[in-house]
């Protein structure tokens, strides 16, 4: 099934698409009235409203951690004034791909912890999910309220095309990024009341009480005022900010591992007044390390005994334990088909070719083709492990050849995109460069997108890589009304 | 509320009110460095700010001598030193990050923006400005936040915690105030006319806010033993003993009256509220003051055990 790779409709030789340019002159729809004050407004202007921004995030304390560099150095993501624009029937299709990208995923979650049929019907092969790091057998045979695993997801777009779009990955695990998502729309409309004035741009606002509705709406059966509290690693986490933000914004209690723990017939969270019952843990700590007596016993983050809790009922994580067996890079491969067998629908969104480097002819294909294709790993994310042929220095691809020669399996390899470009406010003035687009998908009782999402871009001019901690930044990103 | 976020809202209550007293004790002796040299000496006085041969020592283990450049890089911007304003605020802001779901948005950027403003300052920067408009700096970015969590904070579980905080670190700071001073304290009376004395019991007033309410309450010059009973045991004199026990009493006699820290609470502000001057002086001010200390940080410990230690 994988042999027949459809080549995306993009070379090297041509320009990338622009989100506002058109190529004969002129500007998108979406864009219309947006160029006309760019084009008028002075150069000093932009700058200072550059400035104003960057003040704003900082006192805000808007960071994240960087791993690798000085324990704990906090560091802001650069914000780009510009905002990333779609109209409303360009949204309207991306926001029925992702729906129905994430209901298939969850389907296929529930049916891999139960009946497995999809593998009985030989679409997925069974080694394929049984053997992934990210299955967790602890999890077979456990009912998730509303048949939901996912809760919360981030679909990652890329586009190439005026309607063409690409997932690079469905981030089913813990996805980040919402709170910048909110904060860039807070502080657009700080900076530009009059832009808002002029556009009918859709609210992005009302995510937290979405998310907080659903997470009620995933309690244990029986309970009926849930109380629902966010999880977080703590203060030193990468996301931290997001974190307490979103625990904020939805007037939840923020916990870590220390103040929860599995007591009688449920876990409890240790308050001013004695032990306090909790039903939902929207938890945004790795599987791995949620319960050191299932999976990493030197995980000091975790709840002991809290699989237990769940296998029992008492109480629901979102998202589930062994969500990641769905969103790594060669499950995604069969994503489609998943779409096809539970939904019986054609897909939405493109998946983008991808070589699964396990394959000896794609293995071979791959390494002959090196400098021109995207080289990731498997359960590699963040941007670290990764190579993009085209940009990196012939030392940097023989040095990665070794690498999958080592052990290929756990490689995947796709053709290099020509990410869409958006203009953007650099050193030397608007410029465009590359961006991808992350909506936000939340189940519960129903499946919702907010208008919008995380647009990220590349800030260095011609870089494809925009994940912040490769110095990606990002922008806000409107969708117009109809 | 989480025994953990009550606790980092206690810390931070008491880092940034440990923050304003450490500005007011450098302020008031900068003030009297520039006083002519007496026979109590420039130095002896900056001396005076370790109340304790284990915080001498850690002092002598970074600078050189008791002279006003090394006391004040050492307890301004030291952030090595985890008593120096810098410290506290970097602290006070660790403990507001743990909780900032709980706090105002105000509140965080407040903190945030006086912890980016310290954290790049040097000594050369307050010479600059002043040292004195150093401290009036610290003092003001704290009468902000104290502004900000008393107009924007519900009066809730966040609220008391921080004011326990306050309060007890407010008595801690007003005791360690009067010990750092506590040789003048007792000092024979016919050595307290001179002009020097003078000031020192303005400047050592004025550290506490206090210049004005002593002139209303006793009239004429500050004598020491007027001065001690206004610091300790004056009801409605902000920073003293008496006001903040009070205050401690208050919010964990509401909160949880049969809990051992209000009963604690309440011993140690029966003591308060039946002690007198002279009895005071009898017995010795530099015992009653450890003693106090010693009571104040039983009772803070027990309030921790009582509420942040739920197991």
């Amino acid at each position: 099934m994988m042999a027949a790779k459809k080549r995306p409709s993009v070379t090297k030789t041509s320009l990338p698409f622009d989100e506002m340019q058109l190529s004969g002159g002129g500007v998108r729809n979406a864009y219309g009235a947006y160029a006309d004050w760019l084009q008028t407004t002075p150069p000093e202007v932009l700058s200072r409203k550059h400035a104003q921004a960057d003040i704003l995030f900082r006192r805000l304390g808007i960071t994240f951690t960087v791993y690798g560099q000085d324990e704990g150095t906090e560091r802001m993501i650069p914000f780009d004034i510009i905002p990333r624009i779609l109209d409303a029937a360009e949204w309207s299709h991306l926001e029925r791909g992702c729906i129905q990208r994430v209901d298939a995923i969850n389907a296929f979650l529930h049916d891999i912890y139960h009946d497995q049929e999809i593998i009985r019907a030989g679409i997925v092969p069974a080694e394929l999910a049984l053997a992934n790091v990210a299955f967790q057998p602890q999890m077979f045979g456990v009912d998730m309220p509303n048949k939901v695993y996912a809760h919360i997801a981030g679909v990652d777009l890329v586009r190439v095309g005026e309607k063409d779009f690409y997932v690079l990955e469905d981030n089913a695990r813990t996805p980040s990024g919402v709170s910048y998502m909110l904060e860039n729309r807070q502080t657009m409309m700080r900076l530009f009341p009059d832009l808002f004035a002029k556009h009918a741009v859709a609210p992005v606002d009302r995510y937290a009480d979405h998310l907080l509705a659903n997470l009620q709406a995933v309690a244990p059966v029986g309970v009926d005022d849930p109380t629902v509290v966010l999880m977080t690693p703590g203060v030193h986490n990468s996301a931290y900010f997001e974190h307490a933000f979103l625990a904020m914004e939805m007037g939840i209690e923020l916990v870590e591992g220390q103040d929860l723990f599995v007591g009688e017939n449920g876990v409890y969270m240790r308050t001013t007044e004695g032990p306090q019952r909790v039903d939902v843990i929207y938890r945004r700590i790795d599987d791995e390390f949620m319960d050191p007596l299932a999976f990493n016993p030197t995980s000091m983050l975790g709840v002991p005994g809290i699989l237990a809790a769940v296998r029992n009922g008492w109480v629901t994580l979102t998202n589930a334990i062994g969500t990641g067996v769905a969103d790594d890079k060669a499950t995604y491969v069969y994503v489609p088909e998943m779409i096809r067998f539970y939904l019986g629908e054609e897909p939405l969104l493109n998946n983008v070719p991808t070589y699964m480097l396990r394959n000896p002819d794609d293995l071979k294909y791959t390494l002959d083709n090196l400098a021109d294709l995207v080289v990731k790993e498997v359960h590699g994310s963040g941007g670290y492990g990764m190579l993009v042929g085209p940009s990196s220095t012939k030392k940097e691809v023989e040095g990665f050849r070794q690498r999958i020669l080592k052990r290929p399996e756990n490689y995947i390899a796709q053709p290099t995109l020509a990410l869409s470009t958006c203009p953007t406010f650099v050193d030397s003035g608007v410029a465009p460069r590359h961006v991808d687009l992350r909506p936000f998908v939340l189940s519960g009782k129903q499946t919702r997108v907010m208008p919008g999402g995380l647009t990220r871009v590349a800030m260095k001019e011609g870089s494809l890589v925009v994940n912040s901690s490769q110095g990606g930044g990002t922008k806000d990103t409107w969708v117009l009304r109809g | 509320m989480l025994g953990r976020t009550a606790d980092s809202l206690y810390w931070m209550a008491r880092y940034l009110e440990r923050a304003e007293n450490t500005a007011r004790l450098l302020a008031g002796t900068y003030r009297m460095s520039l006083l002519p040299v007496d026979d109590v000496g420039t130095n002896h006085s900056w001396e005076n700010l370790f109340i304790s041969d284990l915080e001498k020592r850690a002092f002598l283990e970074n600078q050189q001598a008791f002279v006003p450049a090394a006391v004040i890089t050492y307890l301004a911007l030291d952030l090595e030193n985890p008593a120096s304003i810098a410290a506290s605020i970097r602290a006070a802001r660790e403990n507001v990050r743990a909780t900032r779901h709980v706090l105002t948005a105000e509140l965080w950027e407040s903190i945030n923006q006086t912890w980016l403003e310290i954290r790049a300052m040097t000594y050369a920067d307050i010479q600059e400005m002043g040292p004195y408009e150093f401290f009036e700096w610290v003092k003001e970015r704290s009468h902000l936040f104290l502004g900000i969590v008393h107009g924007t904070m519900r009066r809730g579980e966040a609220y008391d915690f921080w004011r326990l905080g306050t309060y007890l670190e407010r008595a801690e700071n007003t005791a360690r105030l009067m010990l750092a001073k506590s040789e003048s304290f007792q000092r024979p009376e016919s050595r307290q006319e001179n002009a020097i004395d003078f000031y020192q019991w303005g400047t050592l007033l004025r550290s506490v806010n206090a210049y004005k309410t002593y002139r209303e309450i006793y009239r004429g010059a500050p004598e020491p033993r007027k001065v001690a009973e206004l610091m300790v045991f004056t009801p409605d004199m902000p920073r003293s003993l008496r006001s903040c026990i009070d205050e401690v009493f208050e919010i964990l006699n509401r909160v949880r009256r049969d809990a051992p820290c209000a009963q604690k609470a309440d011993i140690l502000r029966a003591r308060l509220v039946a002690g007198r001057v002279d009895r005071l002086f009898r017995s010795g001010l530099e015992k009653y003051l450890t003693e106090f200390r010693t009571s104040a940080n039983g009772l803070s410990f027990q309030i921790q055990i009582d509420f942040m230690m739920v197991r």
